[in-house]
């Protein structure tokens, strides 16, 4: 039997998609203009930015920014998070508050703040978006990271699966790599992601410390060439989408879901 | 010698006093159940053996070893946790295999003794399966296969049945025993259900207050409780309080009804007791508009409630001096309707006397207060 869709429904649909496609279909529209005529349809907007250096130079140090980001961010939260919800349950409301800081201060006030703090830096950290940016980029990342990753941490008996695998022999770092990270797999994807979309975005600090990254070239893009500015906004959007699919793909993965609370089965 | 044995342990979690001396003993192979109601200590004596959980005071010797300061990776001993504990991301055949993985056992020889761990708790199909496809009584099943895959020194079960339904807790008890007796694995095993307790252990300790009230064999505990709780605690019981008006007879003076007690024979005149009676020994008949008789050890009421239990019928009365509770055949309860006069008879020779003191006792909570 064919379920009968009420139309309302339908209506409300074509609204929400229209709210948003159109945008994005317009700046397909005007990518495509001919650069001479101004007219559809020609490529010439996107071969321009794919034959651009600075693209691909942007680019490649926004992800690996982005990437760095991640890794740290990795590294420093799930340790301490899973202690928290180990050992001092009681901490965990500070760092929530604490958390919420990077969205109160807004990131010019930041910049120049961090750019005081650390002007006595070395220059391989201080001269460098390796150094510095990723800094920032920690800081900024830290809610989404916490929040992500405090989501999966409560979605799992974290102190009965410690004790399960601490009990046949195995070590903390075994414990967190072999138990734990594995069963909050998807937490820490999203995190992650979260952390890519920032960086591949962030445009303040990267302008306030003179660091060429991804949204600094769009930004000249912008400023310079019409329809190359509408095609990298749309690559850039494209990019995005292809982050959060491979997220989705990789998330997917293995199985081992759902996730069961403690004694309800 | 023993071969756990647990000095003196004491833990304090704050002013809360959760431990307080506790001694045991359990020699090599022993099955010992930690029984007691919510809060009275026994799942943090278990965590204390485990390692989970550090001692204020005492020691905990395995094998003559102190482990008291021992971190719990390298105790060796095998746990079954009250909540599912496998691990999500594995399947069961993984779940078993970790603790042989740890320490670094040979492929070949862990997929054996996967196998045959899995095929000892009945789950030799499902070792592909994840925790989320096995039912609750399957991932205890597979917990208790990860438990015994390191040959763990001691087995430490913390009420590993009491999310399962009742057929599926009976039939799981049973293998668990079984498996302890066919691979000789020293067990301890905590539970706040007495008939658990008693059909699987070899010894049993109950414990009130962060103490050991009574510890011994089931049937010990069953027929010869030690202290008020226990006899509460144990099974069903019927508390009389009494005096005892000639000790050389045995004659114990209840509200002003006369019982003639072998147990009271020898206890000084005018000492308080507790009369202990089980339902069963209770012997019940319709009054039939007969006074009692006052040499017959009979005490009048009325039946109030029927509750049928399958094999027998549990029937409340309410007497003129005492509640009693009297179990029979589910036929004879049904010559005793409810609304119906009867006399219940204290045998002579089946009660249990308990001095009785000023200290108020505890009322033992049933299984289903846990």
């Amino acid at each position: 039997m064919i379920k009968r869709v009420a139309p309302s429904r339908v209506i409300w649909l074509l609204i929400a998609v229209a709210y948003f496609f159109i945008p994005l279909l317009a700046t397909l529209l005007f990518s495509l203009n001919k650069n001479a005529t101004g007219k559809c349809c020609s490529l010439a907007a996107y071969g321009t930015i794919l034959h651009d250096h600075g693209f691909w130079h942007s680019l490649r140090i926004s992800f690996l920014l982005a990437l760095e980001t991640i890794a740290i961010s990795l590294l420093l939260f799930v340790p301490t998070i899973y202690w928290v919800h180990l050992k001092v349950p009681r901490l965990r409301p500070v760092i929530a508050f604490l958390a919420l800081i990077p969205f109160v201060v807004p990131p010019i006030i930041m910049v120049v703040g961090l750019l005081n703090f650390y002007k006595g830096a070395p220059g391989w950290f201080y001269q460098q978006p390796w150094g510095f940016l990723v800094a920032a980029y920690v800081i900024l990342a830290f809610p989404y990271m916490f929040f992500a990753l405090d989501a999966g941490f409560r979605s799992i008996d974290v102190h009965t699966l410690t004790e399960a695998s601490h009990s046949p022999g195995a070590s903390w770092p075994v414990t967190l790599f072999k138990v734990i990270l594995p069963n909050i797999r998807s937490a820490a994807l999203g995190g992650s992601f979260l952390c890519l979309a920032i960086v591949m975005g962030e445009y303040t600090i990267a302008n306030l410390s003179a660091f060429h990254t991804f949204p600094i070239y769009i930004q000249y893009i912008n400023e310079t060439k019409a329809y190359p500015a509408a095609a990298v906004t749309l690559m850039s959007f494209g990019i995005t989408w292809a982050a959060m699919l491979s997220l989705l793909f990789i998330g997917r993965g293995r199985p081992g879901r759902p996730l069961q609370v403690a004694g309800t089965r | 010698m023993a071969y756990l044995e647990l000095r003196e342990l004491r833990r304090s979690f704050g002013p809360v006093v959760a431990l307080q001396g506790i001694n045991i003993e359990l020699g090599q192979g022993e099955f010992l159940s930690l029984l007691g109601p919510s809060g009275c200590g026994k799942t943090t004596a278990l965590r204390l053996v485990a390692g989970f959980d550090r001692p204020d005071s005492g020691s905990i010797v395995v094998d003559g070893k102190d482990v008291t300061r021992v971190s719990p990776n390298k105790r060796d001993m095998g746990m079954v946790f009250q909540a599912y504990s496998l691990f999500p991301n594995m399947t069961a055949a993984q779940n078993v295999e970790f603790g042989l993985k740890i320490r670094g056992r040979k492929r070949g020889d862990r997929q054996g003794r996967v196998q045959e761990l899995l095929e000892l708790v009945g789950l030799g199909h499902a070792g592909d399966r994840y925790p989320w496809q096995l039912s609750g009584g399957m991932q205890q099943r597979v917990a208790l296969a990860r438990a015994l895959a390191i040959e763990p020194r001691v087995l430490l079960l913390d009420e590993p049945l009491s999310a399962l339904d009742a057929k599926v807790r009976v039939q799981l008890r049973e293998e668990i025993r079984r498996i302890q007796l066919e691979l000789g694995i020293t067990t301890l095993y905590v539970t706040h259900d007495q008939e658990e307790a008693l059909a699987v252990s070899d010894h049993v300790a109950v414990m009130w207050g962060g103490r050991i009230e009574q510890m011994g064999k089931p049937a010990e505990m069953y027929s010869a409780p030690a202290t008020p709780f226990v006899a509460e605690f144990i099974g069903t019981m019927n508390r009389l309080e009494a005096t005892v008006v000639d000790g050389s007879s045995g004659e114990v003076d209840h509200r002003g009804v006369r019982l003639m007690l072998e147990s009271a024979r020898g206890r000084p005149n005018g000492e308080r007791v507790l009369v202990l009676v089980r339902p069963e020994a209770l012997e019940v008949e319709a009054a039939n508009g007969a006074a009692p008789s006052a040499d017959g050890n009979m005490l009048s009421g009325e039946v109030i409630t029927h509750t049928f239990l399958g094999p027998v019928t549990r029937l409340k009365v309410v007497g003129a001096t005492s509640d009693l509770i009297a179990d029979m055949s589910t036929a004879r309860a049904a010559t005793l309707p409810p609304g119906q006069k009867v006399m219940a008879k204290v045998p002579v020779g089946d009660a249990r006397l308990l001095t009785l003191t000023d200290a108020a006792v505890p009322a033992a909570p049933g299984p289903d207060d846990q």
